[in-house]
């Protein structure tokens, strides 16, 4: 509200840059391996740097121009980091940030990086390496034995106790949501697109503090002509704004958090004594994954808008939607709008492309497939998000067969009175049950962790032992 | 001339009165809410009275009580209100065929480590006992905290459903007068317990009476929004309770009750010396057995481990030295004599094997020898009583 109300319209975006900044420090978790919670966010915005200088048409010619705002960006880090030696380090931090000449060495090591990149006159090496870079980390940080071994090597470095290493010890707040922005800029470059925008403006795109954590994944063209878009009536803003993040708060904190008390997980799945209360365990689960995740999505764009910023819908009811392909569409829609962008169609074009025809169904089927398993890798990359992936890439499949057939078959064997009638509406309204339904099934490999478990709970549901 | 000033950029004059007005307004709102909340709530506690059990879910067997909900799907919380509309007494109507007794008592009689078929109320109910031609089913309404004070607001409130016969599960612990009032069921039903307190003519007291003021805060919403969430927090514990059966979390192993002491001597911050009946809360024993009526109560001095350890020639366990257990034990006798009450003394009936994790927890197997135990006399003399 300060920034919007108070802050003169040409300090807007350098005043949500230090927010943003400020705001992945203080949300980062507090971590057991020692400084660890200072450097994840710390190479996060470094990172963000660096992809962005490579992104730029002009490389190291716009370090000059951006010069105030990279300077502003460190300077930060650096207050951020001094806060030790005049002990306010507690208030803000999730712990003690690391001494100061840490932060100069960091900070000079990836100085050195950006230089030496910049020497680099094919930038597609430079794009692809850093591409490969943010796969690399997004997959050791999503695979449990990858994340037990960085611990463990953390640990060491650390001189800490190197048994008591686990994947939860390199928990980096926000990373999957930043990696896919750096990621989609990234992409663009390498397809051949000019992105040229301010540093500032790209790191607020980047760590923009309301979406952060949770999306969406707004993509940075649309982002920037908001930052720039002169500033609507702040009134309707806050209106609007304060409305949708008391909706996000209600639905978060009051529904989905007293639902979770009562959703499945992996314990309460198997001591469950009659399928009936399965079912509402799962019912409870689907309704809490929803207001829990769509709750998140409505603080931030209502933060969003208290701020002049517009970010766009992650969710349109998404279980009253009569297929899954539907369901699809209007569940976290922003990422799959970038698997569908970034994944999806260049698979399909490649596949079409081919000198041997490759069937349309084929395409469809792998293309489905793959990306419903990516979708459930991003989650995690362990066996039961493998299968959740599979269980929606199969659905859809199988959905898109079933339209063709309806479509095609039974609905032109149909009388037209009851295809165009009740018939139409029981369809719809079988379509949403069924729909419903297979999304909750599936919920059963996301929220528990072991697939015999679920399995067994899946048998349960329907009265096997 | 409205239109042209919506049109307007914002300044910070018409930012700080749009803010004004809209701090202004939640103000309001919040104290008129409370206000009318609040109010209500001096009368009526609305929330505590709402509860899912026994129309949603199954009513519990025994009160809500746990310190890991997230594991044992159940949880402490002060309002006896709510505990009672939790439990399965409140929405079980008394049949024609039912001889009703409820138990009251500390952690022992609630069952801390066993089921709820393996507590004592459990286990007698599986007997099949019978009074006449009426089946005597058995309601579990202990409480894991140990006061008398405790067990006569509980009392008070379960003869609202018609009990025909009452057991009182003692022990020394739950009788230094200091120690009535600090009971969360005693501390969080402050007016309940003063206006019982007071009906029964006994000298406890909590100290400062509490303002008008204090009172409507304690009963506004902000007041009483811990309380409001926790009787909603204990519906979704149900939904969890009729799923699993289970109210509490079983660990697989758990530290034994002590065996071994320091030469320690004290009991309640006294040193050895003689107890009168002063020092201990009779009077709301006497008081309980006054409000039961003409139904028969039957008190149980609770079995307890004597211990075979290191300094148990002066400490019977981790809770008592022996001189104080000893006094207790004949003051107790002294006083169910002289006032014909039905006085089973069982503090030694169990052997140390069969204590858990307390000198008073007992295994599933040494309950049903406790039941075993007291069978008898409970025909013998509650039904007897009735019949009279």
């Amino acid at each position: 509200m300060i920034v919007r109300l108070w802050v003169n319209e040409k300090y807007k975006i350098p005043a949500l840059a230090i927010l943003s900044i400020v705001a992945i420090y203080i949300l980062q978790p507090a971590l057991p391996i020692r400084y660890l919670d200072f450097w994840l966010p710390t190479t996060a915005l470094l990172l963000t740097i660096l992809v962005w200088i490579t992104i730029q048409p002009t490389g190291i010619q716009s370090l000059r121009k951006n010069l105030p705002g990279l300077l502003l960006s460190i300077l930060v880090v650096v207050a951020f980091a001094g806060l030790r030696y005049i002990n306010w380090d507690r208030f803000l931090l999730p712990s003690s940030p690391p001494p100061i000449s840490g932060i100069f060495f960091l900070l000079i090591l990836f100085a050195s990086i950006g230089l030496l990149a910049n020497q680099i006159r094919n930038r597609s090496i430079l794009l692809g390496a850093f591409l490969a870079l943010i796969i690399l980390v997004f997959v050791v940080i999503k695979t449990p034995f990858l994340a037990g071994f960085a611990s463990s090597t953390f640990r060491a470095l650390n001189q800490q106790a190197v048994d008591l290493a686990s994947p939860l010890d390199i928990r980096w707040l926000g990373f999957s949501y930043l990696a896919f922005r750096l990621l989609h800029t990234i992409r663009d470059r390498q397809s051949g697109k000019t992105i040229d925008v301010p540093f500032l403006n790209y790191l607020v795109y980047a760590l923009f503090f309301p979406a952060y954590t949770a999306g969406p994944i707004d993509r940075l063209e649309r982002f920037s002509k908001d930052l720039h878009r002169p500033a609507g009536k702040w009134q309707t803003d806050f209106l609007d704004g304060g409305k949708r993040l008391a909706l996000g708060l209600v639905k978060k904190f009051v529904l989905a958090d007293s639902l979770a008390l009562i959703a499945i997980n992996q314990v309460n799945a198997v001591q469950v004594n009659q399928a009936g209360w399965l079912w509402v365990l799962l019912y409870a689960y689907s309704l809490q994954i929803y207001l829990d995740f769509s709750g998140y999505t409505d603080i931030a764009i209502g933060l969003g808008k208290l701020v002049g910023i517009h970010l766009p819908e992650n969710f349109n009811q998404p279980y009253l939607k009569p297929n899954l392909t539907m369901f699809w569409n209007n569940w976290h829609i922003t990422l799959t709008q970038w698997f569908r962008g970034y994944y999806f169609n260049p698979l399909a074009r490649w596949l079409r492309s081919r000198s041997v025809p490759v069937q349309q169904y084929v395409v469809i089927l792998i293309g489905q497939i793959s990306t419903m398993v990516l979708i459930g890798m991003w989650h995690g990359v362990t066996l039961n998000f493998l299968v959740w992936g599979l269980w929606h890439g199969i659905g859809l499949f199988i959905q898109n067969r079933w339209s063709e057939w309806v479509r095609g078959s039974l609905m032109q064997r149909m009388p037209s009175g009851l295809r165009e009638g009740y018939g139409n509406t029981l369809f719809y309204v079988l379509g949403i049950f069924v729909t419903f339904h297979y999304v909750s099934l599936g919920w059963l490999w996301f929220a528990i962790s072991d697939p015999g478990i679920s399995m067994t709970a899946l048998r349960r549901l329907f009265g096997g032992g | 001339m409205c239109h042209r000033e919506e049109e307007k950029p914002a300044s910070p004059e018409t930012a700080a009165t749009f803010l004004r007005n809209v701090v202004f307004k939640a103000i309001g709102l919040f104290v008129a809410l409370n206000l009318v909340w609040g109010g209500g709530g001096v009368a009526a506690k609305p929330v505590e009275r709402v509860s899912l059990y026994n129309l949603v879910v199954p009513g519990r067997l025994r009160f809500p009580f746990g310190e890991d909900p997230i594991r044992s799907y159940n949880m402490s919380l002060s309002s006896l209100e709510a505990m009672f509309a939790s439990h399965i007494i409140a929405g079980r109507p008394k049949s024609q065929s039912e001889y009703r007794v409820i138990i009251i008592g500390d952690s022992s009689i609630w069952g801390t480590l066993l089921k709820p078929d393996e507590t004592l109320a459990g286990v007698l109910d599986q007997m099949g006992l019978r009074c006449g031609d009426k089946t005597m089913r058995f309601y579990n309404l202990g409480y894991p905290t140990l006061a008398l004070a405790k067990d006569f607001l509980i009392l008070r409130r379960a003869l609202g459903y018609d009990p025909d016969a009452i057991i009182w599960s003692l022990t020394l612990e739950a009788f230094p007068r200091d120690k009535q009032l600090t009971s969360p069921q005693v501390a969080g039903n402050r007016l309940e317990a003063e206006r019982a307190f007071q009906l029964a003519q006994l000298d406890y007291s909590f100290g400062d009476t509490p303002s008008f003021i204090d009172l409507l805060y304690k009963n506004s919403l902000a007041g009483s929004r811990r309380e409001i969430a926790d009787v909603l927090r204990l519906q979704f514990y149900g939904v969890m309770w009729a799923a699993t059966g289970i109210d509490q979390f079983y660990p697989s192993s758990y530290p034994p009750a002590l065996v071994d002491f320091n030469d320690d001597l004290k009991f309640n911050k006294w040193e050895p010396r003689l107890l009168s009946e002063k020092d201990l809360a009779f009077d709301l024993l006497e008081a309980g057995f006054k409000i039961a009526g003409d139904r028969p109560v039957l008190i149980l001095n609770e079995p307890m481990l004597i211990s075979q350890g290191r300094n148990s020639q002066i400490r019977y366990n981790f809770y008592y030295p022996r001189w104080a257990y000893d006094q207790y034990r004949e003051l107790l006798a002294e006083r169910a004599k002289s006032s014909g009450w039905l006085y089973l003394d069982m503090w030694d009936k169990i052997p140390p094997q069969e204590f858990t994790n307390s000198a008073i927890h007992l295994s599933a197997a040494g309950v049903k020898e406790y039941a075993r135990l007291i069978q008898k006399d409970l025909s013998d003399s509650l039904c007897t009583l009735t019949s009279k």
